[in-house]
């Protein structure tokens, strides 16, 4: 039982670095390579939704990640390369979407629920303070 | 009474947002195209290196976009409704052979046959990329003035012909 568990945990021990993808740097200058490795990292891979491109070896994060890296080759900017992409794949593409007439509810919503459970919280805080105290009272003391 | 009245109301506004939520599918995506120019391109054909296909093939005319690689299980799903639509159909089906391999694209051809007024070798899936496409296969319809009316993602059928793209070349038409 315990040879076989120990087997087991052994090679799940050795599949954890089957997962790498194109580990080899991009880029000579640390610089550059910690950009691309910033951009990489907010960039959705459109068919595998839940991952971003580092981490997919998807066709399209591959292609993804090689224009990233021709275009910062080029000398353009993040910006310029995430409005490349929103081009072609929408704001869905981009982790944290740029605030627009689109994406403005998905900014704003958590704020305004925020805000609204500040609202409930203290009214339903001053309901309680109003009401009359010795109902309390007395159930502790029956419960003495 | 009044005191649930509130959740109440909350509720029943958040139930159908919910359930609409759910039957919507979080993998497709609209594309950034419609209404818009199609990206251009310029491909060698996966027939003939030497000679080639783009954007301008298809001007002054209503054209079905094609994009198919045949790695791809959805895009043999569609192969033979696009056959049918190649024969029964006045609109010329151009397509976009997409990252894949120039010989093994050949063979399909030959063996499932043809329904493509011509086919670009897009083997590192630049147009692809410039197109949006996020999948094979994918299917875009284009109007006489090059701009993309509709985009199917998926394996082409009857249904979807007849709900989505047939509407939309009857507006074109009119």
């Amino acid at each position: 039982m315990t040879r076989r568990l120990a087997i087991m945990l052994a090679a799940m021990l050795v599949t954890v670095s089957a997962f790498a993808i194109d580990t080899g740097k991009a880029f000579d200058d640390p610089v550059l390579q910690a950009r691309y490795e910033h951009l990489i990292a907010e960039v959705r891979c459109v068919t595998c939704q839940n991952q971003n491109i580092r981490d997919s070896n998807a066709f399209i994060a591959a292609d993804l990640r090689r224009e990233i890296r021709r275009l910062m080759s080029e000398g353009k900017s993040d910006a310029e390369i995430k409005e490349f992409l929103v081009s072609r794949y929408g704001d869905f593409v981009l982790y944290r979407p740029r605030m627009s007439g689109k994406t403005l509810f998905l900014w704003i919503a958590p704020f305004a629920f925020l805000l609204f459970a500040a609202f409930a919280f203290v009214r339903v805080l001053r309901h309680r303070m109003m009401l009359p105290i010795d109902a309390e009272t007395t159930k502790e003391g029956e419960a003495q | 009474m009044n005191k649930y009245l509130l959740p109440l109301i909350v509720i029943v506004i958040l139930i159908p947002v919910l359930i609409l939520g759910l039957q919507k599918d979080p993998r497709e995506l609209p594309s950034q195209y419609i209404g818009k120019p199609a990206p251009e391109f310029d491909l060698p054909t996966v027939q003939d290196p030497e000679q080639r296909m783009g954007s301008a093939d298809f001007r002054g005319k209503i054209s079905l976009v094609n994009f198919w690689g045949t790695w791809c299980v959805g895009c043999r799903a569609e192969h033979n409704f696009l056959l049918q639509l190649s024969r029964e159909q006045d609109i010329p089906i151009y397509s976009v052979n997409y990252r894949d391999q120039r010989s093994k694209a050949i063979s399909w051809l030959a063996q499932l046959g043809n329904p493509y007024v011509a086919t670009g070798n897009d083997e590192d899936g630049r147009v692809g990329l410039d197109w949006g496409v996020y999948g094979a296969p994918e299917t875009f319809l284009v109007n006489a003035d090059g701009h993309v009316m509709l985009r199917y993602a998926g394996p082409m059928n009857p249904a979807v012909w007849e709900d989505q793209f047939l509407p939309r070349i009857a507006e074109l038409k009119q």
